[in-house]
């Protein structure tokens, strides 16, 4: 479902961030993507949700090449992904579940669908008790949730999450984990860039480890069925 | 599309100051089409009443053979832009004198007035190069003295309306680039008070054009505003000028809704020009 071959991508300014890296990721599939702060994590996630373009090689995320995407196929293919960052990127003049409702307000959804499909994905994330808090009145484990939930709305293939624990506790580390491991077991796959080596370790599911561009382990890669 | 709306009204809360300057602005480049127009506009009907009237007179030397002028009559009869020639004898001419002076009846004497022939245009061949075209072929028969057409009149008015379309022009089209520019700052600001929104929407997949509707819908408005405004001014200055100068004709309906699209499309252009380079930076 995602597919880098040969991936390179070089920033207008600065060095390599990505060379020739190549991994696939399928349906339903839960993997970290670990290594050092600069290792080019976050790039690999932009170049799924295409904020950013390889400079070469090939992306393929849900059947749709880089080589061809052109600028106007991109929000479709957003619409099919679910995108979520450290700084929990919440509007802080609206409540939980308006900030839910927008992903789906933007994107031209039915009105008569926002209210019930809201309702279910702030459900789903633990959160339906706070619906009418905003942010600030939120702690940081509740707006990532909240995050979550914007991102689950619009039942996305994959959930892409970049470091979403980096700025929480111990405890909220544990319970965000912990829904994003249960979101997987419903059924969609999760891509979660950290640097939380115990995190990693605990939790067994497949590691790819980069380091300064390079990918330098995958735990998938004796097993032949996860290259498909 | 309700949404956008919504958010293209909220952008007029967010700057009052800079929103009431673009409608203004635009107000003020409508306004000085309007005025201007207007000007050109009655000018133009004063021209045409004036033109009715526009005649060449080749007056005719005394001693002409009376085949000689009627030959040229017919000759005359012939130019394109010519509808009618007549010949006006002396005695004619005398008559029509006394007819239209009364009081100074004893003035006139036989072989005072002079013979000439009058010709009448056709319309759409008022305007003062073919007036002078045709007074020169006139002038071209020995016979003919002298040549007489409102020349003054009709180059004054001419040049009057030419002035009056060109200052509307200049002064319009400079107050809608400063409209235009105006808006472009406007929409950097409501582009910057919402870049959190515009990052989330991206991510979250909404299209370019949605992003862009409400800045493009506010621009309009504001357009569509200023171009009310612009009508109701110039209305105000036929008003005043109706009372204290003189009786102007109003635009007729479907000019004055002219003015109100061009407002809109002013107010869209502006917003169009700006928003995709503003949104690029978020
Ligand atoms: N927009 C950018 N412009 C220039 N260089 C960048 C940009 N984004 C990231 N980089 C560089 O690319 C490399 C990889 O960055 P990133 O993918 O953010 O790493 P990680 O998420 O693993 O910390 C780093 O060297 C970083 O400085
Ligand atoms: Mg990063």
């Amino acid at each position: 479902m995602i597919r880098f071959t040969k991936v390179s991508k070089q920033y207008p300014r600065g060095g390599p961030a990505l060379e020739e890296v190549s991994f696939s990721l399928r349906r339903g599939e839960f993997a970290f993507l670990t290594g050092p702060s600069g290792a080019g994590k976050s790039t690999i996630l932009k170049l799924v949700y295409v904020a950013e373009r390889p400079t070469s090689g090939e992306v393929r995320v849900d059947g749709k090449s880089s080589v061809a995407l052109s600028r106007r196929d991109i929000p479709q293919l957003r619409r099919r992904l679910g995108v979520v960052f450290q700084d929990f990127r919440l509007l802080e003049d609206r409540t939980a579940e308006q900030n839910v409702a927008f992903a789906l307000e933007v994107t031209g959804a039915a009105p008569s669908q926002i209210g019930p499909k809201v309702a279910r994905a702030l459900t789903q994330v633990g959160l339906a008790s706070k619906a009418t808090a905003l942010p600030h009145e939120l702690s940081g484990g509740e707006q990532q949730r909240v995050a979550i939930a914007r991102a689950l709305v619009n039942d996305p293939l994959v959930l892409l999450a970049d470091e979403p624990t980096g700025n929480l506790d111990e405890r909220s580390t544990r319970s965000i984990f912990q829904l994003l491991r249960d979101i997987n077991a419903s059924g969609t796959a999760v891509l979660m860039a950290t640097h939380d080596l115990t995190l990693v370790r605990d939790a067994g599911f497949r590691t790819i480890e980069l380091n300064r561009g390079r990918l330098v382990f995958d735990s998938a890669a004796d097993d032949p069925g996860a290259q498909g | 599309m309700r949404l956008a709306f919504r958010e293209a009204l909220r952008a007029f809360e967010r700057a009052p100051m800079l929103s009431m300057l673009s409608v203004t602005t635009i107000a003020f480049s409508l306004f000085a089409f309007g005025l201007f127009g207007l000007v050109a506009l009655n000018l133009r009907q004063a021209l045409q009443q004036v033109e009715d009237r526009v005649e060449v007179r080749g007056f005719i030397a005394a001693g002409t053979a009376p085949e000689a002028s009627s030959a040229a009559v017919d000759d005359v009869a012939l130019f394109p832009e010519v509808a009618q020639v007549r010949l006006v004898t002396e005695s004619q001419a005398l008559e029509r004198a006394r007819r239209e002076l009364r009081e100074f009846t004893d003035v006139f004497e036989e072989g005072l007035l002079p013979a000439s022939i009058e010709v009448r245009l056709k319309p759409g061949f008022h305007d003062p190069e073919t007036v002078a075209r045709v007074a020169k072929r006139l002038e071209n028969y020995d016979f003919i003295d002298d040549v007489r057409y409102g020349e003054e009149w009709v180059r004054n008015l001419y040049r009057l309306r030419n002035i009056a379309t060109g200052a509307g022009l200049a002064l319009g089209i400079t107050f809608a680039l400063v409209s235009i520019i105006i808006i472009g700052s406007t929409i950097r600001m409501a582009v910057l008070a919402r870049s959190r929104e515009i990052v989330i929407m991206r991510l979250v997949g909404a299209t370019d054009g949605f992003i862009r509707a409400p800045f493009l819908i506010e621009g309009a408005i504001k357009g569509t505003l200023g171009g009310l405004l612009a009508l109701l001014l110039t209305w105000l200055a036929v008003q005043v000028s109706g009372r204290w100068v003189m009786q102007v004709q109003f635009f007729e309906a479907p000019l004055a809704l002219l003015g109100i699209v061009a407002g809109a499309g002013i107010g869209l252009l502006g917003s169009a020009v700006s928003v995709g380079r503003h949104l690029r930076k978020v």
